[in-house]
């Protein structure tokens, strides 16, 4: 069953709930393994990135250089786990890759690596690039008049760079809404907490400062995932960005907003109890 | 030799004939359009010229973007902002997933003249260069520099293309055909080896005019791509002669003096003499008195060549 061909909204939210659970299991699955990595960001955006695969974007897997197809660049580029754990299960690669993830000769580095891995569309990790790629993406697909569209999630703190701003003005000047930002405010960074250290209130006043057509959201409810997709598709002359409010670590209760596992992988009975946590919320996609 | 003119005036033309050529050619610029002379293809193509402002970084990881959607971008700016400021989206974004973006940054070297040292560059080509699979090509004058930039459309990943502001006097014609990798013997000789890469070319043939006449044979080789190194030419020439003068307007620490002293060390030692910028920074003034004053004449050149066949 595909995403596409569910009709009725409370289906396809409990399908996408699921999906969303079996990303969060191969994150902590594959950081465990791993040894290190980093499951606190990868969890915030789970749900984000699970309605973006396997309901917004059109993608072919079988196919990964469909010209026509999205694009989704992850900008906070650490965040790798969840972008490999929705590749691995949009059938990108097969699911056992992921117990690779960081080891000698594995084609899942650290940080995404469009060159190693089937699916990734831009090495990222170097933070506030990422975001600037996909608008030069949004720009290029454009100019061939394509009607592929651009996602791209970036981070608090990654909105600390510079870059993230020269680029949000470049795409608002060329009226680029072939192109969605999703902002994953988790308020946390490595150091602490993003009100604490720099912060970048009032967020959802400055995208449209610079621009942009601006929705904020519960990052954590797919139906507002949906919706809030839909809109940008909607919105014609500017890019949209979606705040979307989330929790570092979300769905294990030891990580949730617990600062140092943003780049801290779990002990092995860490990763019993977090996947049995996960288990518990309901079926695994 | 009587006609001169900047490498940088180079890049407008070809971008101009490319254009042509090329349709999934694009070209971004940091307001800098006249400077580089961009400005010549955004009036032909105003379609596929991107102005992305005073915001050098976003333009280089733009143009990362935009090579995964199968353009090949020309990226403009000067020198130092290209690589210094940039530096970490070339290394990052651009070379490490060898995406097709050129990078031809303009007012390289001192020659910049006036604009003092915060728009002079004495270490871009070692900033480039030891970045993994960049290639990098010094022109010798207008007709290298246009040959190379055309060129380096077909080669796949990232090229840096050096390019100066000042008029300087041209070596070569229409007919000269560069070939990326290889190094150019433009004159033979016994006694001692030029190596010279950029506007220093044209100071290494008047200084082995100049010392032909004091009794010393000297071969002059344009290095006009530094990376890859043409080795073969390289040691084929210091093989015959045994003694090496590097020459190019950039620091002697890690532009072309380190990449043939490297080469040398390993494969053939010889005495090397190094004449460039001596770990300094560049200063205002014109740019015959600069080179004067840094040491960057044909007369620099020279000198280090008896001192080295003295012995
Ligand atoms: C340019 C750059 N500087 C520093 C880092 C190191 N780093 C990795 S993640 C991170 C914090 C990112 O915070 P945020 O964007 O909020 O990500 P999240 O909390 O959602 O994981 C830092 C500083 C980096 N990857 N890139």
């Amino acid at each position: 069953m595909t995403a596409k061909a569910i009709a009725d909204k409370r289906t396809l939210v409990e399908y996408l709930e699921a999906k969303a659970r079996r990303l969060r299991w191969d994150i902590i699955k594959m950081v465990g393994l791993a040894r290190s990595g980093h499951p606190g960001g990868s969890l915030s955006a789970a749900d984000i990135v699970t309605t973006l695969f396997f309901h917004e974007m059109k993608h072919k897997p079988e196919n990964k250089n469909w010209p026509d197809r999205d694009r989704f660049v992850l900008s906070k580029g650490h965040a790798a786990p969840v972008l490999y754990a929705a590749l691995a299960e949009s059938g990108y690669f097969p699911r056992e890759d992921l117990w690779t993830l960081r080891k000698i000769d594995s084609h899942l580095q650290g940080h995404p690596d469009m060159r190693k891995t089937p699916g990734v569309e831009i090495s990222t990790g170097s933070l506030g690039m990422g975001f600037s790629t996909a608008v030069g993406m949004a720009l290029g697909l454009r100019l061939d008049g394509r009607n592929s569209r651009v996602y791209t999630l970036i981070g608090d703190g990654e909105s600390q760079e510079g870059i993230i701003w020269e680029a949000a003005m470049f795409a608002a000047q060329h009226k680029l809404d072939n192109l969605v930002g999703i902002l994953d405010y988790n308020n946390m960074q490595i150091d602490g907490l993003v009100s604490e250290i720099v912060d970048i209130q009032p967020v959802v006043a400055k995208w449209p400062a610079f621009g942009w057509h601006v929705i904020e959201i519960n990052g954590h409810k797919v139906e507002q995932i949906l919706d809030a997709l839909d809109e940008a598709r909607s919105i014609k002359g500017k890019p949209t960005m979606i705040v979307a409010n989330t929790i570092k670590g979300k769905c294990v209760s030891f990580m949730e907003r617990v600062v140092d596992f943003h780049g801290k992988a779990p002990t092995d009975e860490e990763v019993d109890k977090a996947l049995a946590e996960i288990e518990a919320l309901g079926p695994l996609g | 030799m009587s006609e001169k003119r900047a490498t940088r005036e180079a890049y407008g033309e070809a971008l101009v004939e490319l254009g042509h050529e090329y349709p999934n050619i694009v070209v971004l610029e940091a307001d800098l359009a006249k400077s580089t002379t961009t400005i010549k293809f955004k009036k032909e193509f105003p379609e596929r010229f991107f102005d992305c402002g005073v915001a050098e970084q976003n333009m280089m990881a733009m143009a990362a973007g935009l090579a995964t959607t199968g353009k090949v971008c020309y990226t403009g700016s000067f020198a130092i902002f290209a690589t210094g400021r940039a530096f970490e989206q070339v290394r990052n974004t651009i070379s490490y997933p060898k995406l097709n973006v050129k990078i031809c940054p303009t007012h390289a070297g001192i020659t910049v003249g006036p604009d003092g040292a915060s728009h002079q560059t004495v270490e871009d080509i070692a900033l480039m260069r030891v970045i993994p699979g960049m290639m990098v090509i010094v022109p010798a004058d207008f007709y290298e520099a246009k040959k190379a930039i055309k060129v380096a459309v077909e080669v796949e990943g990232p090229v840096f293309i050096r390019l100066g502001r000042a008029a300087v006097p041209t070596i070569f014609d229409d007919s000269y055909n560069f070939v990326p990798g290889k190094a150019v013997r433009l004159r033979e000789g016994q006694d001692v080896s030029i190596l010279a890469t950029g506007i220093m070319v044209g100071a290494g043939l008047k200084s082995a005019e100049d010392l032909g006449r004091q009794g010393i044979s000297a071969e002059v080789v344009n290095v006009s791509t530094i990376k890859p190194l043409d080795e073969e030419t390289i040691l084929s020439s210091v093989e015959k002669t045994g003694k090496v003068v590097v020459a190019e307007e950039h620091s002697i620490i890690g532009g072309l003096g380190s990449a043939v002293a490297e080469l040398l060390c390993e494969k053939h030692p010889v005495p090397v003499a190094r004449v460039g910028i001596k770990d300094q920074f560049g200063r205002s003034g014109e740019p015959a008195e600069l080179l004067k004053h840094y040491g960057l004449t044909s007369e620099d050149i020279s000198q280090a060549a008896r001192q080295l066949t003295a012995y």
